[in-house]
This record gives structure tokens, sequence and C-alpha cells, in this order.
């Protein structure tokens, strides 16, 4: 029996070892005659350009941020962010560019400083808060088991007195 | 014509839900029979004339009456008869008329499955269905009209909002909502009925589960099919922007969970009970609130609708729910006492307060998130955006936990787990997870967070494979099933339980997705001549031709793009742009090619008037498709939990429900039924 | 009775407060940074093919408009900029236009069909709206003489907003700032259209 199950969770396992290996491995490609070479991009600063782009949002759409955004405008700003990286800005100045231009609303999070501290830690204040009251009231009510006296019979069958 | 049969059957809507309001309350006090069968009828009248209304502004708008307001400003004779039956959700007024009949459908509902039992709450939870039903025939009486007179008649319209008549799966994806969104009055009236009679003990709990499940998958249906319409039609190949109505959505899907899972405590263990009503009266106000957020304009977004009076009526009436609800609750605070036993901290009641803690902090995250714009600027004075960077970051701690507990959470038994229980039920899946983990990242998943996603996945899967997986074997054993019959007897009979299992393999499913799309997205954009073609992520891509075409309700550019990989040929795809007669931008089409592996999607984004070049963004999406197969998943695994249905079952689920906690096992092994 | 719990769901009130709040606020007013500070320079070639940069309008009260032929909202204020054309005449004034997000020869196109003699510039890339901030057209800059930005509009001018604002700006000594917001009635941003929209009309083929 328990090597049935073993087979039955490593069955599972393999489901989902499977998917996510098919999923990495880039099919091997084979250049068609006629087909172009992808032109050369350099991927470290794509990479860049990507995070930043992530971070503005896109002013003429509402909630996409400029890397989502298909809109035209949106393909012209990751193209200024681009050429900004590529002449020798920092990723800090091209977003101080848009923000002097645009206001913090470009920033698609608000800046973890001053009264913007909440939006950040409130969450974060909630959720420890809550993990000590959910202990503590389990605490609680095990002691409450103790003092009722409830029984526990074997084969888990449970009485309260 | 249409103009007076519609306003007349909104006012007599009005009129017969506030008086039978009145007078549901009334037998509540007086306990007089004929004033609750009054309430039930009115509540009949009320859905009545409500479909009244609704069938007029149908037949209004496929007959092009363009003397009615709302068919005038949505409708078009270009427009085809199915966007134009459909284009009464398109629109404010219209979406509130489909809400209203929505609300009326529910109550009557409710009335004639309820109209034989729970004696002394229905009278309150007919008054208050009632209730908001008399809101929403008050905003269609007043701010929200759809059956204004027009004059002169127009000729023709607008047609609807091109985005919404672009795809048919508009047709599908806001009733669902709505269907989701407006059936949770339904428990919180439940919930308010149980504090009015003051009683808050079992009853309103069992009526309202089965009340609870329905709303709840056609909201999670809803939301899963909307985010499969963003990612179809939108053309940015994602599925979920943080938008503020998307996230509308999602707060009452939330805490609607987590009442799902906290009904289960008070059912077993007579304790939550104040916790309970808190979650269903929250449930109900954020579906008003994102109602609010919809229909007021007061947070831009592509959903929003116009502005006008509703935005202040719909405040009032958060307002007044708020307080009336939480005097009820100050009320009867001393009834809603409770303490239960435990006898270990390692319990599913624990578990459960843990599953509450988290929805109930990814709620309010969401929502800090979602009104902070509106907090900064009347504390700053400056305008700033919350957006997907600041969700994902916040959310991902709390649905790694949710991962988690999804499958931990049915591992646990009620009160106490013994150690050696605990090993036993870990110890494979811990085991598998860990050896899953080293596979993942040698083959390439070292994303950490994705990484993780995916081991705790593992590890949940494991667990939940277990309770189906010893308490079959046990059947097995015990009654000589071949372990297919195991399997189904074992289902068949608890239904609800492993119907609950099944929708939390949908969520690991879909959070495997989820992290995999998102971390492991592909994109690029392009300019193509055409016969030009470029490699990327495996593919060639070769713009084989563009050319233009006219539909009756719109114009459109589309590109033919062959996909092949090496010499073989996969697929031609077709991104196209539309172009709507009343609106200013084209509304993009993307093309998808969906396999289980990996989506290629494309996205025609501008070309070249001569027709010679197209710029196409090119978006390789691993396993976005296992996010449908999850939401698909749950929906099934929750109807199986509620395919129960009529009083003998439910019944009998109370019965499996007492069994329950014998049945549990602490002997790994002993479980199952009989 | 313990009103302690009730502390818990009572904090929604706050929530409700501020959505009355919002209810009071246009979400599509976002405030600009810019007005108060220089002006940024750029060199661009017009629709009639000219170069042209705003450092050449140096001393000038200048109007810069950014617009685009598929913008519907742009036709109704297009009329207050030929009116005052004409009115302002003789004064150190200058309109001039910035195309968004559109072809030249539909801009052209439009231009010749609805009046106006002032220049436009082609903004390839868009690199003057985007160093302008700008969302979506029609929005338009009100530059002093001293080459600072003095008051920026989002959506359509009103006749009386371009009246106003350029009367002040060519009587003012220069250097005096305007806070605009607070002094003019600003216009209505209904008709500002956000969709980022490229070549509507240049479609291939069918042209309705």
């Amino acid at each position: 029996m328990r090597k049935l199950s073993f087979a039955g969770l490593a069955l599972l396992g393999l489901v989902f070892l499977g998917m996510p290996t098919l999923a990495f491995a880039s099919p091997p490609s084979a250049q068609e005659a006629g087909a172009v070479q992808e032109e050369e991009l350099d991927p470290a600063l794509e990479a860049q350009v990507r995070v930043l782009a992530a971070k503005l949002r896109c002013p003429t759409c509402r909630a996409l941020s400029v890397l989502d955004s298909p809109s035209g405008m949106a393909q012209e700003m990751r193209g200024l962010i681009r050429e900004q990286l590529r002449s020798g800005k920092t990723a800090a100045e091209v977003e101080a560019y848009f923000v002097e231009r645009y206001g913090e609303w470009i920033l698609l999070q608000p800046k973890a400083e001053g009264f913007n501290w909440t939006v950040w830690l409130l969450p974060v204040i909630l959720l420890l808060g809550g993990l000590a009251f959910v202990f503590l009231t389990a605490r609680r009510w095990v002691r409450q088991g103790q003092s009722a006296g409830a029984v526990i019979v074997e084969g888990g069958q449970e009485r309260e007195s | 014509m249409n103009n007076t049969i519609g306003y007349f059957s909104i006012i007599a809507a009005l009129l017969l839900s506030a008086g039978g309001a009145v007078v549901a309350f009334s037998a509540l006090r007086r306990g007089s029979a004929t004033a609750a069968a009054f309430g039930r009828r009115a509540a009949y009248g009320v859905f009545g004339l409500a479909t009244l209304s609704t069938l007029t502004m149908v037949f209004a708008l496929v007959t092009h009456d363009f003397s009615v307001g709302y068919v005038a400003q949505v409708g078009s004779r270009s427009t085809p008869l199915f966007y134009t039956v459909i284009s009464l959700w398109s629109s404010l007024d219209g979406s509130i008329l489909f809400w209203g009949w929505i609300i009326a459908g529910y109550t009557a509902a409710v009335v004639y499955v309820h109209r034989a039992r729970y004696r002394d709450l229905m009278p309150a939870v007919t008054g208050t269905l009632l209730v908001v039903n008399a809101f929403f025939w008050l905003l269609l009486a007043w701010p929200a009209n759809p059956f204004t007179q027009v004059f002169p008649v127009p000729a023709d319209g607008p047609g609807p909002n091109p985005l919404l008549q672009n795809h048919p799966f508009m047709g599908l994806h806001p009733p669902l909502l709505y269907l989701g969104y407006v059936g949770l009055a339904v428990p919180f009236a439940f919930g308010i009925a149980a504090l009015v009679t003051g009683k808050v003990g079992g009853d309103w709990i069992r009526a309202v589960r089965r009340w609870t499940m329905a709303p709840w998958i056609f909201l999670t249906t809803g939301i899963v099919a909307g985010a499969w319409w963003s990612y179809e039609v939108l053309g940015w190949g994602g599925y979920w922007a943080w938008d503020p109505v998307e996230n509308a959505s999602f707060l009452p899907w939330l805490t609607a969970t987590a009442f799902l899972h906290s009904i289960m405590v008070q059912e077993r263990r007579q304790t939550l009970k104040t916790w309970n009503i808190l979650l269903v009266i929250a449930t109900f106000l954020l579906t008003l609130f994102g109602t609010f957020l919809t229909r007021s304009g007061i947070l831009a977004s592509v959903h929003a609708f116009t502005e006008g009076l509703i935005g202040p009526f719909f405040l009032g009436f958060i307002t007044l729910t708020l307080i009336v609800s939480l005097a009820l609750v100050a009320w009867r605070s001393d009834l809603l006492k409770s303490e239960p036993a435990l006898d270990s901290v390692a319990s599913r009641e624990t578990v459960f307060l843990l599953n509450n803690l988290l929805f109930v902090a990814f709620t309010f995250t969401v929502l800090l998130g979602t009104v902070y714009p509106l907090i900064a600027e009347a504390v700053r004075g400056v305008k700033v955006s919350v957006g997907a960077p600041y969700f994902n970051r916040m959310s991902v701690p709390i649905a790694l936990g949710l991962v988690l507990l999804v499958g931990v959470g049915p591992a646990l038994p009620w009160r106490r787990g013994s150690p050696e229980l605990l090993l036993k039920k870990f110890i494979w899946p811990g085991a598998i997870a860990l050896i899953a983990g080293v596979v993942f990242w040698l083959a390439g998943a070292t994303h950490f967070t994705t990484w993780l996603t995916l081991v705790l996945s593992v590890f949940s899967v494991g667990l939940i494979w277990g309770e189906f997986w010893r308490p079959a074997q046990a059947r097995r054993t015990a009654h000589g099933e071949n372990l297919g019959a195991a399997f189904l007897n074992l289902m068949g009979k608890n239904r609800r339980r492993y119907g609950g299992y099944v929708v939390h393999l949908g969520i690991v499913v879909m959070a495997v997705g989820i992290a995999l799309s998102s971390t492991y997205r592909r994109e690029r954009e392009t300019t193509l001549a055409v016969g030009e073609a470029i490699a990327f992520s495996g593919y060639d891509i070769r713009l084989d031709s563009i050319y233009a075409g006219r539909e009756p309700q719109r114009d459109f550019v589309e590109a033919a793009f062959s996909i092949a990989n090496g010499g073989e040929r996969l697929a031609v795809l077709r991104p196209r742009l539309n172009y709507y007669p009343m609106s200013d931008s084209p509304i993009g089409t993307p093309h998808v090619r969906t396999r289980p592996t990996e989506d290629l999607y494309l996205s025609l984004s501008a070309y070249a008037r001569d027709g010679s070049t197209a710029t196409v963004n090119v978006i390789v999406n691993p396993m976005v498709v296992w996010i449908w197969i999850g939401g698909g998943i749950i929906a099934l695994g929750a109807l199986f939990a509620i395919s129960t249905m009529g009083f003998s079952a439910e019944r009998s689920e109370q019965r499996e429900a007492a069994r329950g906690s014998v049945v549990e096992p602490v002997k790994a092994g002993v479980g199952g039924a009989d | 009775m313990s009103w302690k719990k009730l502390l818990i769901p009572a904090s929604a009130l706050p929530i409700i407060a501020l959505l009355g709040y919002g209810l009071t606020r246009d979400p599509n007013k976002i405030e600009s940074p810019l007005p108060g500070r220089a002006a940024f320079d750029f060199v661009s070639e017009t629709l009639e093919g000219d170069t042209l940069g705003l450092a050449d309008l140096n001393g000038k009260v200048v109007v810069l408009n950014f617009w685009a032929s598929w913008c519907v909202a742009c036709i109704e204020e297009h009329r207050y900029f030929i009116e005052a054309e004409r009115y302002y005449a003789d004064q150190d004034f200058q309109l001039l236009g910035v195309v968004y997000q559109d072809t030249p020869e539909n801009a052209r196109q439009w231009m010749r069909r609805r009046g106006g003699n002032w220049p436009s510039l082609i903004d390839p890339n868009a690199r003057i709206a985007i160093d302008y901030g700008v969302y979506g057209v029609p929005e338009t800059y009100f530059i002093d003489r001293e080459g600072r930005i003095a008051f920026k509009q989002i959506g359509p001018v009103s006749r009386t907003l371009l009246k106003q604002l350029v009367d002040s700006l060519l009587v003012l000594p220069a250097g005096v700032e305007l806070t605009g917001a607070d002094a003019i009635p600003s216009g209505r941003s209904a008709g500002h259209v956000r969709g980022g929209v490229e070549d509507a009309a240049a479609r291939v083929g069918s042209q309705p």
C-alpha cells in the first residue's frame, strides 16, 4: 500500500516536474532559409530597459506600465529609456527624468519615503499583528480544551463533557 | 411606448420592494404568517416587474427604438444582433438595470427555495433583500433611469463601447461577474436576519453555505473569464493589471473565500460567530464598494462608466449598510461570544485562523493600494499611482502562504494533530517537494519566488493526494472495492469535502501557471517588411501579407504571419486592428496560439500605410493556459461540492458534517466514510 | 456589549469619508510639475519642411499646442487658435503646434482643411511630447517671454482661458509667475483623449 501511494505521488511529481522543464527548455530553432537573424540586442541593456519600463506608468493608458502597454506612446518611451541608458545615464537618472516631467504619478509604485510608508508598512503590521493574534487565540483555545476536560478517545472520536 | 412600460415597471418595482420590505420586517415583530406571505409575494412581484422592464429594454435595443435614452446612447443599426442584446450591460444605466434584474431574481429564488423553512429567519432575509432591491430600483427610477424620452428621435446611434463589442466573450464575462457580485447579497441578508432574530447559531450558517457557494462560483469564473478576456483582447499579453476595477471584483472574492472557510469552523466548533457575521457584512459592502468604484468615476479606469448622482447615492447606501449592520453586531455581541476547546495548536482550527488572516491581510492590502491614490491626494496633495509592481510585491508572500495552506489545511485533523500523524502525513510530500526543488532549480527555474511556488505546489499536491489516497485505500480493504470504485465512492459520499480538495488542486494549478508565465515570459517588438521573418524563441515568424477589410460594424487591418519551427509550418496567426466608426483609437485583437507548455501571442501595433511593413509585438508566455485550466478545475470542484441539492441532501450532509468529527482519522488509514 | 470589537469594522468609516472626498476630485486632472519652470528647448521640422526651434521664438509669448488629426476635441479649440492668431497678430505672440502620434500627411491635410497659418512641428519618436510630460491630446502650454512655462492646460482650451492667459502674459513684466490653477478658471478636460492612438487614419486600403 505504501509503495502504491508512493508511486502515485511520484507520478504527480513527474507531471509537475515535466511541465516546467518543458517550458524552460527552448526548442531548438533551425534557421529557415531566408529568415532574418535576430538583430543584435545587448541583453543586459534590454533587461535594464524592461526593469525601468515596468516601474513607469504608461501616460496614455490607465493602469498599464510602459513595459506592458502596446500603445505608441509607451513604445516611444521604451525607446527613450533605451537611448538614455545607452548614453550613460543611470537608472535613477532616467527615472528622475520622467518624474520631473510627469510628476510622481508616473511611478507605478509609491516611493518608500515619508507618508508613503503607510501603504508599504500597514499591511505588514497587520499581517504580523494578525499572526501574533492567531497564535494567542489558538493557545487560549488549547487551554480551554485542557480545562474543559474534553476527552480524546482512541481512534480520534471526540466527546465533550 | 417602451419608455412608458419600462419606467412604469421600474417605479412599480420600487414601490413594491419598499412596501414588501416594510411588511416583511413587520412580520418579524408580530410573527404574522400573512405578513410573511406578503413579503414572499412582493419578492415574486418585484422579479416579475424587473423581468418586464429588462425585457422591454432588450426589445427596445433589438428593435432600435432610439426614443429610449439608453438605446440612443449605446444602440446602432450596424451593430450585430448579439452585441445589440448584450449592450444591455455595456453602459451605466443598462448595467444597473441588469443588476436590478439579477438581485430581484436572487430574491425570488431565495424566497421560493426556503418558502417552508427557516420560518423565523426568512421574514428578515426577505426584508433585507427587498431593501437592497429598493435601493437599485430607486437608482433606476432617478439617477440611472435608462428609459428617458429622447426627442427628436435620432435615426441611428453610436453603438456600444468598441472594447465591449470587440469579442463575443463580453456576452459571458459581465453576467458571470454580476451573478457573483449580486448573489453575495444573499448571505448578507441571512447574516442580518441572524442578528435581527438573535438566532446566530447553526441555522443561518447552514442555509447560507450554498447561497455563498453559488455566487462564489460565478464570481470566480467571472474573474477568470475577465482575465482570459483581457489576455485575448487587450493585446498586451497579460491578464491582470491590478486595475482598480479588477481589484474591486477581487476584494469581495477574497472575503467570500475567507467566509466559506470560517463557516466550517462555526459549523463544527460553534465559534467565530462574530467573525463570520463581520465577513458577510464586509463581503457585501465590498460588492457595493466595487460597484461604486466602477459607476462613480472616482478612480479612472478603462472599465469605469461615467459619474453623475450615482456616486453619492451609492456612498449613502454604503454608509447606511455599514452603520445598521455594525449597530446590529454591537447589539447582539453578547450572543456572539464563544470559545472552543482545542487539544493542540497544530490543528485544522488553527489553519483556518491562519487562512482567514491571510485572506483578510490580502483584502486589506488590495483595498489600501486601490484607495491609496486618494489618501495621498488628501494628505499630501500629490497624485500618486499604485500599480502592478506594488500589488505583485505585496501579494506574493501572502499568495505563497495560501499555496502552502491549501495542502496543509486538509491534512490537519480537527482539534489535534499528534506528532506521529503529522510525521506520517508530511514526510512523503515533504521529501518529494525537496527532490522536486532540486530538480526545478537544475532545470533552470532559478527565479526564487517562482521556484518556491513550484516547491510548495508539489508539497500541497502531495498532501492533498494523501487525503484522497489513504481513505481510498481504507475503503479498498474494508469493502473489497477496486481502486477506481473506491475513489469514486469516497468522493461521491463526501462531495463537500472532496469538491473542496479539487478546488484546492485547481488553486495550485493556477498558482503554477501564474508564477511561470509571469517570470518566464519573453517578449520582442519588431517591424517586419512583407516576406521578411525573424527568429524568436524557437519560432520563425514571417510576415506574409497585410490586408484591410470591412465588417458590418467595423473596418479592420489584419496582418498574416506564418509561424514555423525549422522547416515545419506550425500555424498562421492573424492579429488585427479594428476601427469602429465612433472611436478615435483602433482596438487591437491579438492572435494567440495556445499550447500546454507555452502560448505564442502576436499583437499588431502598427503598420505602414502602403501595406509594406507591420510592427508586431511577439510574446512567448509559458504555461498561461494552466491558469484557465486551474480556473476550470476550481469551478468543477466547487460545483461538485454543492452538487448535493435538495433538502434530503442537506440533511445527509448534516449527518456527514456531524460524522466528520468522528471519521476524521487520527490514525492514518482509518479514514473514509462508512 | 463589547464596543471595542466595533473598532475594527469602524475603520471602514474613514474609507467612506475618503470616497466622499474622492467624489469631489477629478481623476483625470493630474497636476503637471512643469509650470514655473523653464521650457525645454527643442528643434524639429515643421509640416512645411522648415526647421524651427523654441529658441527661435525667444522673447515672445508662445502657446505650445499638442494636437493630432484623429483628435476630436482638437477641432473645437482650433477655432479659438485661429481667432487668437488674428487678434494678437502684431504682438509678441506665437502659436506653435506639435503633432502628436500622427502622420505628417494627415496633419498637413487637417491644417489645410481647418485653416490657421502657424507652424506645427513633426515630433518623431514623440520626444517633444515626452519632454513636456504629455498624457494625451489636446494639451497646451503657455510659455512666457522669458521662456518659462506659465500654465498647462489638459484638454481643449476655452476662448476665455486663452485670452486671459495670453493677455496677462503679454502685459506682465517678464519673470512674474502665474499660478494658473488658482488664477484662471480651467477649461473642461472632457474632450481630452488619452487613447494612445497611432495612425488611425492611415489605414491600408478601404477608407470609409
